[in-house]
């Protein structure tokens, strides 16, 4: 595990009008290390993950990207710094083939005509290096189940070999071997030294592959916990709030002062 | 089978029964064919066509049973409308009759090559009809009241079809008017500019020796031609097929066995060479019908080779996932009506070069319906994503028989009408249907 992480979040703030969805969030990922991001409905998940994905642009707060500062306005930007972003669900075209979607928007081609026999050997590559199992690189997507269908839109995300891919509720519609095979994917990536951010509501997915636990509680931080040292009871708490740490007490210390 | 294999295939079938309920699922159906050895490291459920002609009938018979009816009920009902003409009228089968048809397909065909593109987006057009009349009288002003060369009249005419696409698609994709709303306002709009450019006078004949008037009534007289495009194509289809075959051998990927790539050769040959004949029968190759094919090629090669293709048929499936890979939906969208408009456009041109004038007529009555019938019965999904430039050419050969033989046995207008509604009413049913199939079939 290197010393510098790949992201760095310090001190994130996002306003949606009235409502501060964000408030001087941190958050670290290293390479090879998979950080699990949770939190209830409306604790800022999903918004976090889209101002470093360039959904949203920050307001306030630095994003380092291997130790520098990065801006992100675009996603663009973030795929150009090498992040990759799986979202859970809207991501394939139903009628395009295996190949067809994995290299959707970035196809090979020799003299302006795809070469569909060199995405095909591509495809099977990957798809055998990450042990992705499914019926045919050539049907239509629309015949693979839910988790194939995930595994595959993770296998994409993996084309342009980025440093760090975020999992938006990679298992939430899924089934338990169809989650089994998303987790088993997981674990591929952190053995081929990717930062994963992991967001899940389901805290068995969390305690089988996260190497760390990010809470987040109304938009800030609520502590941040190694999974193999920490019960299932304490992450529950901490994302609920029946808990009380070194964090909620710091920040909440903050925004008083902040108040007067 | 070994018993791991069985196994193996029936988690696949549990595996896949949890996406779609229904037990017609493709692994079930192709219970031969499922891989029993020796390609675990890609997959135990791979569904591997058998080598060979019987596993060319498994595949076919799992389409048919998934819904991917393709171009099937087409050739059906083509056979079929040509055994019930050629019944009515010995003369419908006539070189003479099917040389005729071969060139009137040209027109509402190239439309309807257009209207692919949109329909492939799963929207609409509606404005083809006019704006195929409105090229026609921009050439005939140009060319004929203006006085300039027809190269650049016909160019320009081109263009105006062009960019009336482009306008539609800017209104649909930048403003987010509904392509239905805004291409019927192009329905009425260029048709009103059609008849304002055309003045007074209402008609404008074009001149019978110039290149516009050509178009429908040259034919390669010489026996040669249709032999030779037929032999070029049989010949080039399967020097493609071969290769490609090769490089994918080479590459390590599936390929088709050279037993199916001369039987595909063979049937494309018969295709080929009996329409050839039959055309040298009469006065030789058409112009008309040439330029067609080359066209309902082109837009193929375009669709399933290149990245603007793909795009299309991603945006067809869905337009957030193609958001999300980085496609600029707005200029796609744009692009596709533009290229709608100028196949409406040339198209018109060739309507025009029929009855040898722009006239004010020009782009009404049945065109559009003809066209956009066309795509649907020749197998384009109106949902989208679905389909092939092909289906052009055998809807309209679909729509222009039934005109043709209508109008042998002295039918008229009305009845013609209700007869091409009822077909288009049918195509669209089919598709709906197989749609549903397809669905449940977890194909779609």
């Amino acid at each position: 595990m290197s010393a510098t992480p790949v992201l760095a979040l310090r001190g994130i703030s996002k306003r949606f009008g009235a409502v501060q969805a964000l408030t001087d969030v941190d958050l670290e990922v290293r390479a090879g290390e998979v950080v699990a991001l949770v939190g209830d409905n409306g604790a800022g998940k999903s918004t976090l993950v889209k101002t470093v994905a360039g959904v949203h642009a920050i307001d306030d707060g630095i994003i380092e990207w291997g130790g520098r500062p990065v801006r992100i306005h675009k996603p663009h930007d973030a795929q150009d710094l090498g992040i990759a972003t799986v979202y859970q669900d809207l991501s394939l075209c139903d009628n395009l083939d295996v190949v067809g979607n994995l290299f959707l928007g970035q196809e090979i081609r020799t003299v302006g005509v795809l070469d569909e026999v060199e995405m095909e050997r591509r495809s099977r590559e990957l798809l055998t290096t990450l042990s992705i199992r499914i019926p045919s690189v050539r049907i239509p997507t629309a015949s693979l189940s839910g988790g194939q269908r995930q595994t595959v839109a993770i296998a994409r995300s993996l084309l342009g070999d980025p440093k760090l891919v975020i999992l938006d509720e990679p298992t939430a519609a899924l089934g338990v071997e169809q989650t089994a095979q998303v987790l088993d994917l997981v674990e591929r990536l952190r053995e081929r030294d990717h930062a994963v951010l992991l967001i899940s509501h389901n805290m068995e997915d969390v305690k089988a592959v996260a190497d760390r636990v990010a809470v987040l509680r109304l938009g800030r931080n609520n502590g941040v916990f190694d999974v193999a040292t920490t019960t299932q009871e304490e992450i529950v708490a901490a994302i609920t709030g029946a808990t009380d740490n070194a964090v909620t007490r710091r920040s909440a210390r903050g925004s008083a002062e902040a108040a007067k | 089978m070994s018993t791991e294999g069985i196994e193996k295939e029936d988690s696949a079938k549990t595996d896949l029964a949890k996406s779609a309920p229904p037990a017609d699922t493709p692994s079930a159906d192709a219970e031969p064919g499922v891989a029993k050895e020796a390609v675990t490291a890609v997959d135990p459920r791979l569904v591997v066509r058998e080598q060979g002609f019987a596993g060319y009938l498994t595949e076919f018979k799992r389409r048919m049973r998934g819904g991917e009816l393709g171009s099937v009920p087409v050739i059906v009902g083509l056979i079929l409308i040509m055994a019930i003409f050629q019944g009515l009228d010995d003369a419908f089968l006539s070189a003479q009759n099917l040389s005729n048809i071969s060139i009137d397909i040209a027109g509402p065909g190239l439309i309807a090559v257009g209207i692919i593109f949109v329909l492939l987006l799963g929207e609409i057009d509606l404005s083809i009809g006019s704006v195929s009349g409105l090229a026609g009288a921009v050439f005939a002003v140009l060319a004929v009241q203006e006085g300039m060369p027809e190269v650049p009249a016909i160019i320009l005419a081109v263009l105006v079809g062009t960019a009336t696409g482009a306008f539609h698609g800017f209104f649909f994709a930048r403003i987010g008017v509904p392509p239905l709303v805004v291409t019927l306002a192009g329905l009425l709009g260029w048709q009103g500019l059609m008849l304002y450019i055309l003045g007074s006078s209402g008609t404008i004949n074009l001149d019978s020796d110039g290149i516009v008037a050509k178009l429908t009534t040259y034919y390669f007289t010489d026996v040669a031609a249709a032999y030779g495009l037929a032999a070029v194509s049989v010949g080039g289809y399967f020097a493609a097929a071969y290769f490609g075959a090769r490089r994918r051998e080479a590459a390590g990927v599936p390929s088709r066995p050279l037993s199916e790539i001369v039987l595909r050769t063979v049937v494309l040959a018969v295709l080929a060479f009996v329409p050839a004949y039959v055309l040298n029968q009469y006065k030789g190759l058409p112009l008309a019908l040439l330029i067609f094919l080359v066209v309902v090629v082109g837009a193929d090669f375009v669709l399933r080779r290149t990245g603007f293709g793909r795009r299309v048929f991603a945006l067809g499936g869905s337009v957030e996932a193609s958001r999300r890979a980085g496609i600029n939906v707005d200029l796609m969208r744009i692009a596709v009506f533009s290229v709608s408009g100028t196949l409406a456009a040339i198209g018109g041109l060739f309507m025009a070069s029929t009855i040898a004038a722009a006239n004010q007529g020009a782009g009404g009555g049945t065109l559009l319906m003809n066209a956009i019938a066309a795509a649907v019965i020749g197998g384009t999904s109106l949902y989208g994503g679905r389909g092939s430039s092909w289906s052009a050419l055998l809807g309209v050969l679909v729509i222009m028989s039934i005109q043709s033989g209508l109008a042998l046995k002295g039918i008229d207008a009305p009845v013609q009408y209700m007869i091409t509604g009822s077909v288009l009413l049918a195509a669209v049913v089919i598709d709906s249907v197989s749609r549903r199939t397809q669905k449940t079939a977890g194909r779609a």
